[in-house]
């Protein structure tokens, strides 16, 4: 166990000096900064207000940014450390190839989601002492949804990088993988519903084993929990299950996805040459 | 010690391990020499168990180098042609080496200190920002004290200048003793004095194998 905290550690400690760790916080940290800067907590949008507002419009952001950066922070690990020959050196200590993959993947959990998490902190300290009503429920929630949906990307990043030879073809296969979740958030699914007229119910699932989707109507379904704004998708949702066993499911899912794949990265990893 | 039987590695449509076999024991030092693309390397990772091969196995004191890899390891220093740009900084490399091999800091920085290479003023810095020379002193001063049966050296005086070649040397024959010592070189005179063995490999194959 003590060589997996050793790598962890030491990404850890890596990541954080790195500029990209850097830019990373600011993002995140600059965009409650933003918010507040901008008087988002004294808007009012249909009906939400304050703090609730604020995160609400944060995550709505997030769910945008964070996938891509944690794809492309993260799916060079491997990939780089193979690429520059790191890794036939770090390897060549007896240290397990399982201690060394997850140990990799802890270290850079920590690093991709702790800044996301102190934004989200920062912005209940601030909203306390500014005498807004702190949302608790909200907040926990949505650590809850951006723990899971770190952990999805993360693990997908970490297949990647498992496989690729090189860091630029793994970057490009991280670019691809977040346009086309993205682009299936929308554009693909409403163009095919109105070209092809596909059954609904179907749609309806290609759209929720996205998780990016299944993350952005959980997060809405917070603050709306009759999912209302969503229209008639939301008959399909709440007709299924509850709201709060929906929550459990958009928690529940990405975090399978996210191990899912960072074990299938694994056994290729176990199964490969390392150099 | 080092067993390596009937050893064949493809990439692709390539061979670069064609059926290879051969021994390697205890108080053996090693002159492993051929042209570019002659396997050399390929023959090393396999041993450090890097490659999965399509046939045959290494086999080191009986353990299988995919199998037992760790405990394999446990035996094995190694030092790569071009060191690597490990972002970490000295004290955050020894502090892996230190805790995943259980080598004494203490025996590093004694080791660096007799290839000149001040540790203890660049504790902070990060590995690759050292000079081509400084990181490759701090790989064989990691390699020797690892204590190990085995030591793999790829090219290891590429960035040294002559004095530091001189320590190089003098250090290896001061921990030469009960060791299977095995280098990649281009430059058989160089270590002329410290081998007792030369393999040349070419198109995969070991095409000579003498004892001096």
């Amino acid at each position: 166990m003590k060589n997996l905290y050793l790598i962890a550690y030491l990404d850890l400690k890596e990541s954080i000096r790195a500029k990209w760790f850097l830019v990373y916080s600011l993002v995140f940290g600059g965009l409650i900064a933003l918010f507040f800067i901008a008087g988002v907590t004294e808007s009012q949008v249909m009906g939400f207000s304050g703090l609730s507002r604020l995160l609400l419009m944060y995550i709505q952001i997030t769910i945008v940014i964070l996938p891509i950066f944690i794809l492309i922070t993260t799916v060079r690990s491997i990939s780089g450390d193979r690429d520059n020959h790191i890794l036939e050196y770090m390897l060549s200590f007896p240290i397990s190839l399982k201690q060394y993959y997850w140990g990799k993947i802890i270290g850079r959990f920590i690093t991709v989601y702790l800044p996301v998490l102190f934004a989200m902190i920062i912005a209940v300290v601030y909203g306390f002492f500014k005498g807004a009503i702190i949302p608790w429920s909200i907040f926990f929630l949505y650590t809850g949804l951006l723990f899971s949906l770190s952990s999805a990307f993360l693990g997908i990043a970490f297949f990647i990088s498992s496989f690729v030879k090189s860091s630029e073809v793994a970057l490009g296969i991280a670019f691809f993988i977040w346009i086309f979740l993205l682009a299936f958030i929308d554009i693909a699914l409403i163009s095919l519903m109105l070209q092809h007229r596909l059954n609904e119910e179907l749609i309806i699932f290609i759209a929720m084993i996205n998780p990016m989707e299944l993350f952005r109507v959980a997060a809405i379904s917070l603050f709306d929990p009759e999912l209302t704004v969503m229209g008639p998708v939301a008959f399909y949702i709440l007709d299924l299950m509850s709201q709060s066993l929906f929550v459990l499911l958009s928690i529940a899912y990405p975090l399978i996805v996210g191990l899912f794949f960072a074990l299938l990265g694994f056994k290729i990893f176990q199964k490969k040459d390392l150099v | 010690m080092i067993q390596v039987s009937g050893l064949t590695k493809k990439f692709g449509a390539h061979i670069s391990l064609d059926n290879v076999s051969c021994e390697f024991n205890k108080n053996e030092s090693i002159a492993l020499m051929g042209a570019n693309g002659a396997g050399k390397t390929t023959l090393i990772r396999s041993i450090l168990g890097y490659y999965h091969p399509d046939s045959g196995e290494v086999l080191i004191n009986g353990l299988n180098t995919i199998k037992e890899r760790v405990k394999v390891l446990e035996n094995i220093s190694f030092v790569p042609q071009l060191p690597p740009p490990i972002k970490l900084s000295l004290d955050e490399l020894m502090q892996y080496i230190s805790v995943s091999a259980k080598v004494e800091r203490d025996l590093i920085l004694h080791y660096a200190n007799d290839m000149k290479l001040d540790v203890t003023a660049n504790l902070n810095k990060s590995f690759f920002k050292l000079s081509g020379g400084m990181k490759q002193k701090m790989l064989i001063a990691i390699s020797l004290a690892k204590k190990s049966n085995i030591i793999i050296y790829d090219e290891p005086t590429a960035n040294l200048d002559p004095k530091a070649r001189d320590d190089f040397y003098r250090l290896l024959k001061q921990n030469e003793d009960e060791k299977v010592l095995l280098f990649v070189t281009h430059r058989l005179e160089e270590i002329k004095d410290l081998v007792n063995r030369q393999i040349y490999m070419d198109l995969g194959k070991i095409v000579s194998d003498e004892k001096i």
